[in-house]
């Protein structure tokens, strides 16, 4: 077989990204070998299974990813703006849109949330790691291959072209041959492993590891979304990885479970997708409102309005999430009553929802608001994320919906919810908690350029986005160069601009307070206005997270630790500490099933086998392992919480 | 013990009902009720050797009751959902949704005694 047999090739774009990838990927070989950093990567971070570096690897991976699918946005709105130029073919362009929306979906909002609450829930219940720390590194290295299989595609193979949704027959064997759509198949169900991983293991760390005292109506909000989008991770990831699964069989081994021939089922895709895709949404979206509860309770220095509602409009929304599919393919041709049911459970989540809202504006009124970053974000949440939501509403009646499908009305509204929703909180939580991260806060100044460009960005690009769609103007569509779309489109290309120009002063801001701003020197980084437990450490945060963990009968234990001056260091309680040893198993573990996938990709089977062996061979091993980790001594705690304390 | 016993059971039953898939010259309503069957002792297996179902000792406290009752609804949504929606509502004639994909098996299974 020749190299050219699977490479890419006759793109110029392509073959742009091939050389800067090469380029990319020497110069960083070139650093860690000119400044001998292998062996620190190996043992300080590929190794690890401290959930702070996790999570910190989770969200560098999240950046890089929203780079990557921004670079894909940004490429369709200038052939969007730019019909005539010919800047991208439609075979191009079908690729674009598909990854676009995977990355953005599955290795951007995901990884970049679970490493949120990676770093933060932990902290939040008074844990010392996750109950199964091993299982953590495992996810994370089954996402990160996952999300390398995916991303080389368009180098090698070609990408998968059918949309995010990869709907068959499209999908299929028959009308998507080569390995494209293998890619995605296989990049999604290996980091499916690591999601569905993640959920089990969050979900027994909040359950079985909370501090003394502490009953879940007790539980920081943003613990408490996290353990109800851990319920929806459990329930409905199974869907995914058997749909998945059915279409690998069927376009690898010649299987008709979703074929057009064969007396296949093609719409039977579309439901299980849906059954995983709706919940999806709610797991992307549910941690988004914690952050946001969380940030605003602390700058309007309230407790959050209304605590308990707040939790069950959330446990609402989880059941709900389930019994509302449908309304992705209303105009499947489903009868009258099949899509009025599904019509009344949706327009049903908008209570639970607007309940939300109305606690958040509640907490802030008559308070005293701080307006840091993270409050920008959160407020310009509040009534964007409106916008998203009422469109929503329009789009879930069923009649109206065959109006809307699939034009840029559809475009607009879930670019509403996901943006303002989920984008808004990835920066106002990475902004809120990176003192507890990095021992140092991102610069204000900067932190607000980047907040107005991108928030005013944002609504440039896809507020006219309704309008194109009233116009009828459809999604996907390669050739726009119909005059009275031209114009909107335009003023939507420069609204892409300026949220490109946004993330890129944030980047730039990463750097910038790496380089200036000021080292922390208190846990409690936003003014002494922390409420809960993660601001009790110091900062950084000591590899054992709490000397002594404290003893928590409310919420917001931190307000009152403060007013009787108590600490997570009480020096005559201290005992010794029980931590998990740092392992390269799940690395190689996951490197090996990454091989597998590829294998499986271009059919090679004895690549997979080979892989697959490999895998079994890892369990096996894992199952003899008998390291029950170490005890961090009293002494060496006392000696890091007195420096870190500056006793 | 348990569950080097558990384990070998689980790997012996997966193997016959691939068996009875690929290999075996059953009629195709045997090899459906095979396999459904073993699904059904697969499931006890797992509680049984597991999953602590038997572990009372604590107040049931291990016992995963609310995790199953979970799943038993959700597989419930999942079956019943489909059906409703895959019968798109007005067909509901003789040849509904289920008897194609029964059909769709059958002309897998003499697909694969085929070869």
């Amino acid at each position: 077989m020749h190299i050219t047999d699977i490479l890419v090739t006759g793109e110029p774009i392509i073959y742009g990204a091939m050389v800067s990838m090469a380029l990319g990927g020497l110069a960083i070989l070139f650093v860690l070998t000119y400044f001998k950093k292998w062996g620190w990567l190996w043992r300080e971070w590929l190794t690890s299974v401290d959930h702070k570096k996790i999570g910190v690897m989770y969200i560098l991976s999240a950046l890089l990813m929203l780079f990557r699918g921004g670079v894909d946005a940004m490429m369709m709105r200038v052939q969007l703006a730019f019909p005539d130029l010919g800047f991208l073919n439609s075979q191009h362009y079908n690729e674009i849109f598909t990854t676009h929306g995977t990355i953005m979906i599955i290795f951007m909002a995901m990884p970049f949330l679970i490493g949120l609450m990676n770093i933060i829930v932990p902290l939040q219940i008074g844990a010392r790691d996750f109950a199964f720390p091993y299982l953590n590194a495992l996810s994370f290295w089954s996402f990160f291959f996952g999300m390398a299989l995916f991303n080389i595609s368009f180098v090698i193979g070609g990408s998968p072209d059918a949309g995010w949704t990869s709907y068959t027959p499209l999908s299929g064997a028959a009308m998507s041959p080569g390995p494209g759509q293998n890619f995605y198949l296989m990049g999604l169900q290996l980091s499916g492993i690591g999601t569905l991983a993640t959920g089990i293991n969050l979900m027994v760390t909040i359950l079985k590891m909370r501090a003394p005292g502490m009953k879940l109506f007790h539980m920081p909000i943003f613990t408490w979304s996290t353990l109800v989008t851990c319920f929806i991770i459990v329930f409905a990831f199974p869907i995914l990885t058997v749909a998945l699964a059915l279409l690998t069989i069927d376009r690898i081994f010649g299987s008709q479970f979703f074929t057009l021939t064969g007396e296949g089922l093609p719409m039977m895709w579309a439901n299980l997708f849906w059954m995983w895709g709706h919940p999806e949404v709610y797991i992307v979206i549910l941690p988004a409102f914690g952050i946001f509860s969380e940030v605003i309770s602390t700058f309007a220095k309230k407790r959050l309005f209304g605590y308990n509602v707040m939790v069950w409009s959330m446990i609402v929304i989880a059941l709900l999430s389930f019994l509302v599919w449908v309304h992705h393919f209303f105009t499947m041709g489903a009868g009258a009553f099949v899509n009025s049911v599904f019509s009344v459970s949706t327009m049903l989540i908008a209570v639970p929802t607007g309940v939300k809202i109305f606690n958040w504006l509640a907490t802030l009124y008559k308070s005293k608001i701080e307006f840091t970053v993270p409050m920008l974000w959160s407020l310009a949440f509040i009534p964007s994320f409106i916008l998203g939501g009422v469109t929503g509403v329009m789009l879930g009646m069923a009649a109206a919906d065959y109006q809307f499908h699939n034009s840029y009305f559809l475009i607009a509204h879930f670019h509403y919810v996901l943006i303002a929703g989920t984008v808004f909180a990835c920066f106002a939580g990475l902004v809120f908690w990176y003192p507890k991260m990095f021992g140092h806060k991102m610069n204000e100044r900067l932190g607000r350029w980047a907040f107005w460009l991108f928030f005013f960005g944002f609504h440039v690009c896809f507020f006219p986005q309704y309008f194109l769609g009233l116009d009828g103007m459809p999604r996907r569509l390669f050739i726009t160069n119909v005059a009275e779309w031209l114009p909107l489109n335009v003023i939507s290309t420069v609204g892409a601009a300026g949220m490109a120009l946004g993330f890129v002063v944030f980047v730039y801001n990463v750097y910038y307070s790496f380089r200036y701003s000021e080292r922390e020197t208190t846990g409690d980084s936003w003014n002494g206005n922390g409420r809960t437990l993660e601001w009790a450490t110091t900062t950084p945060v000591p590899y054992y997270n709490f000397a002594t963990v404290p003893y928590v009968d409310e919420i917001d234990p931190y307000v009152r630790m403060k007013e009787e001056g108590k600490t997570t260091f009480e020096e005559d309680k201290v005992k010794p500490i029980h931590m998990p040893s740092y392992t390269g198993q799940p690395f190689i573990f996951m490197a090996l099933l990454g091989l597998a996938s590829f294998g499986l990709i271009f059919e090679w089977m004895y690549l997979a086998v080979f892989g697959l062996i490999g895998g079994v061979v890892m369990m096996i091993r894992r199952s003899f392992d008998y390291d029950d980790g170490y005890y961090v001594s009293v002494e060496e705690i006392k000696e890091t919480e007195k420096k870190a304390r500056g006793l | 013990m348990n569950h080097v016993i558990g384990f070998i059971l689980s790997l012996v039953m997966t193997l016959v009902a691939a068996w009875a898939a690929i290999q075996s010259d059953l009629p195709v309503t045997w090899v459906i009720i095979g396999i459904m069957i073993l699904a059904l002792l697969q499931a006890g297996v797992q509680l049984f050797m597991f999953m602590h179902v038997t572990e009372a000792s604590s107040g049931n406290g291990h016992v995963p009751w609310n995790m199953m009752f979970h799943g038993f609804a959700l597989a419930g949504i999942v079956v019943a959902g489909s059906l409703f929606v895959m019968s798109f509502g007005h067909d509901h004639g003789d040849h509904g949704d289920m008897g194609d994909m029964q059909q769709q098996e059958e002309q897998h299974s003499e697909d694969h005694n085929g070869h």
